[in-house]
């Protein structure tokens, strides 16, 4: 494979998680899978922006020892870091909600989940 | 020195102080009833003091820049980073000041109306430390010059505000809700931070300056741009993604309602942000066709929200669809700026004036939008229903809650002397120059509106005093002091307008179209 065709892969994959995580979401009616739709986009992202970090032949930004060569910017592996934390908050939120609403309904089917409408 | 060093960090302990009162929560809250008050007042307090400070210091002299861990707080370019700020910037510039003053005033109402309305429930502690992320989630959005830094205080206010929503569980109903709104942030959320991702692959930077500075409009950046803006779109609560509005307003406790108003508008500033500030210039060959964007999107909020607010039975339900039909006056108002930013002669002669009376809108909004949520709130207090149809004859033992409705519907429906008035004849006056049809649309709504609050005024207000209700009296004082604050600003800002346009929102419009400025004030330069 050729080099150019590898350094897109992660890009491909991106894409994929994000369709899957999207169809899971729409097409699903458990609430929990919906979650995990959910939660897969945001892998999906996660990964967009660290593959938007990657240098080839860069050097990670540790001043011991370090072996000659351009060094990567950190600053997305930051910003993956802090999604991450960001992320784990929302699941765990979201997933209280859909353990309080099945303490409430009984169900986690969201066709049956419906007092709210007009 | 201490008047200094305080002047000095103002940017900083505008979100330091509301997260150091929410995360000492749940200490002080063992130490009983009175302490826990004590804290939540002196919390409310110091926040808003900080928030009206920094806003005078912006308008007095200028823009404020806070540089996170350097030196110098001004300096936003280090002597070794090679011209790029690389540590998180807070640029307050006039518009972030003018969404400053809204959150401090609408925070310290409803924190005061809470200490009373709040106090029958459990589980206080936890309520009072997501009301202070909150607040420091809106105050963070608005006055941030970093675009990641953005994305984080919008999952603050995002994630503590799902959380209110759902705090009184209410047979789960209201975790439903939190569902909705929790779920559609997330979702929103994760493509602002892929437009992130796809803006810092390209540019390098993180900063708004900057990336506004290198922007080249290729096509990424065009996917960036809808990424951003359709989001914080949802998050305004806009038709046709305004669903989530009536849910989440409608099951969440009242003062919280009030200030989720206000987290909706910083998602307001973020679009006009991204759209005049990070784009601005790129889009120039098309101004208009994103001005109207914007109008369009205006124009049907306003009249989607008022025609389903009117048949509805729960009060607080027909408030939200409301809060949808006001937010599009000043998407109208803002977009007909948008729209004519490449005419100096029409921007001159009616665009500033456009967007000064969607800015103006903004404040008073959030302003009697809240006072009349909180008025609901007392309506349901006491009554213990939002039923119209149940409600009747309170007007005879709350009549301070009356009066405070009254001041709020007679705002919003746009009657003289009150402050929705102000702002509405200047977009009515500014948008007639640019299509009398617009215009016409937004006096129409206008009337619909206050037909609506006739109505809710008659239902909840009038008639003769009901059995049902014979234990009724009038809320309690800490309620009654919130719901003033803010009337007082609706009586103000309506019987002397002048002031507050010359001197906070005309400011805020310069500040809007002067993106060169917003650029420099980072890089140098002009």
């Amino acid at each position: 494979m050729s080099s150019r065709l590898l350094l897109a892969m992660p890009y491909f994959t991106v894409v994929v998680l994000i369709v899957l995580g999207l169809a899971v979401m729409l097409s699903k009616r458990n609430l929990v899978k919906i979650l995990m739709g959910l939660s897969l986009m945001e892998s999906a992202v996660n990964l967009f922006l660290v593959a938007t970090g990657y240098r080839h032949d860069g050097v990670a930004p540790i001043y011991t020892n370090v072996p000659a060569g351009p060094m990567v910017l950190p600053t997305v592996q930051a910003l993956t870091l802090t999604s991450i934390v960001i992320g784990v908050a929302t699941s765990a939120m979201l997933l209280s909600f859909a353990m309080v609403i099945y303490k409430k309904y009984g169900t986690t089917d969201i066709q049956k989940i419906k007092k709210l409408k007009g | 020195m201490m008047d200094t060093f305080v002047m000095r960090h103002l940017p900083a302990l505008l979100i330091a102080v509301p997260l150091f009162a929410a995360f000492l929560m749940p200490i002080v809250g063992n130490a009983g009833r009175v302490a826990r008050n004590a804290w939540v007042l002196l919390g409310a307090l110091a926040t808003s003091a900080v928030g009206l400070a920094l806003a005078w210091k912006v308008l007095a002299t200028g823009t404020v820049l806070y540089v996170f861990g350097a030196a110098a707080a001004h300096l936003p370019l280090p002597m070794d980073s090679g011209g790029i700020p690389i540590r998180i910037v807070f640029q307050v510039d006039a518009l972030s000041a003018l969404m400053v003053v809204i959150a401090s005033l609408s925070s310290l109402g409803i924190t005061i109306y809470s200490l009373a309305a709040e106090s029958r429930q459990s589980g206080l502690e936890t309520f009072y430390a997501m009301l202070f992320l909150l607040v420091a989630g809106v105050l963070g959005m608005v006055s941030t010059g970093d675009l990641f830094n953005f994305f984080v205080f919008l999952e603050i206010s995002s994630l503590a505000g799902a959380a209110l929503v759902a705090y009184r569980v209410d047979n789960g109903v209201a975790v439903e809700a939190g569902l909705k709104y929790a779920l559609l942030s997330t979702l929103g959320a994760l493509a602002v931070l892929t437009a992130i991702g796809i803006l810092v692959g390209q540019y390098d930077a993180l900063n708004l300056a900057t990336l506004a500075s290198r922007l080249q409009f290729t096509t990424l950046d065009k996917i960036a741009l809808v990424l951003l803006a359709v989001p914080l779109a949802m998050k305004c609560g806009a038709v046709p993604m305004h669903f989530w509005t009536p849910d989440a307003y409608t099951t969440a406790p009242s003062s919280v309602t009030a200030f989720l108003v206000v987290s909706s508008q910083a998602s307001l500033y973020g679009l006009f942000r991204i759209l005049f500030t990070l784009y601005g210039h790129l889009l120039q060959f098309s101004w208009a066709t994103f001005g109207w964007f914007l109008i369009v999107v205006g124009v049907l909020s306003m009249f989607v929200g008022v025609t389903m607010a009117i048949p509805q039975k729960d009060v607080k339900r027909l408030m939200a669809y409301h809060a949808v039909s006001q937010t599009g006056y000043m998407l109208l108002g803002v977009g007909v700026g948008l729209a004519v930013l490449g005419n100096a002669d029409a921007l001159a002669t009616y665009g500033r004036t456009a967007m000064a009376g969607g800015l103006f809108h903004i404040i008073n909004h959030a302003m009697y939008k809240g006072l009349l949520f909180l008025t609901a709130g007392a309506v349901f207090y006491r009554a213990g229903t939002r039923n119209l149809n149940k409600l009747g004859g309170l007007g005879h033992d709350m009549p301070w809650t009356m009066v405070f409705f009254m001041i709020g519907a007679l705002a919003i429906a746009g009657v003289p002397p009150f402050n929705g008035f102000a702002s509405k004849l200047l977009i009515y006056e500014s948008v007639f120059r640019f299509s009398p049809f617009l215009s016409i649309v937004a006096m129409i709504v206008s009337i619909l509106t206050l037909a609506s609050f006739v109505k809710v005024f008659h239902s909840m207000f009038l008639g003769p005093r009901r059995a049902e209700f014979a234990a009724v009296r009038e809320v309690p004082a800490p309620m009654l002091a919130g719901m003033a604050l803010l009337a007082v600003f609706v009586v103000a800002a309506g019987l002397a307008p002048r002031p507050f346009v010359d001197h906070l929102i005309q400011p805020a419009v310069d500040a809007l179209v002067d993106r060169a400025g917003y650029i420099a004030a980072i890089l140098g330069g002009s």
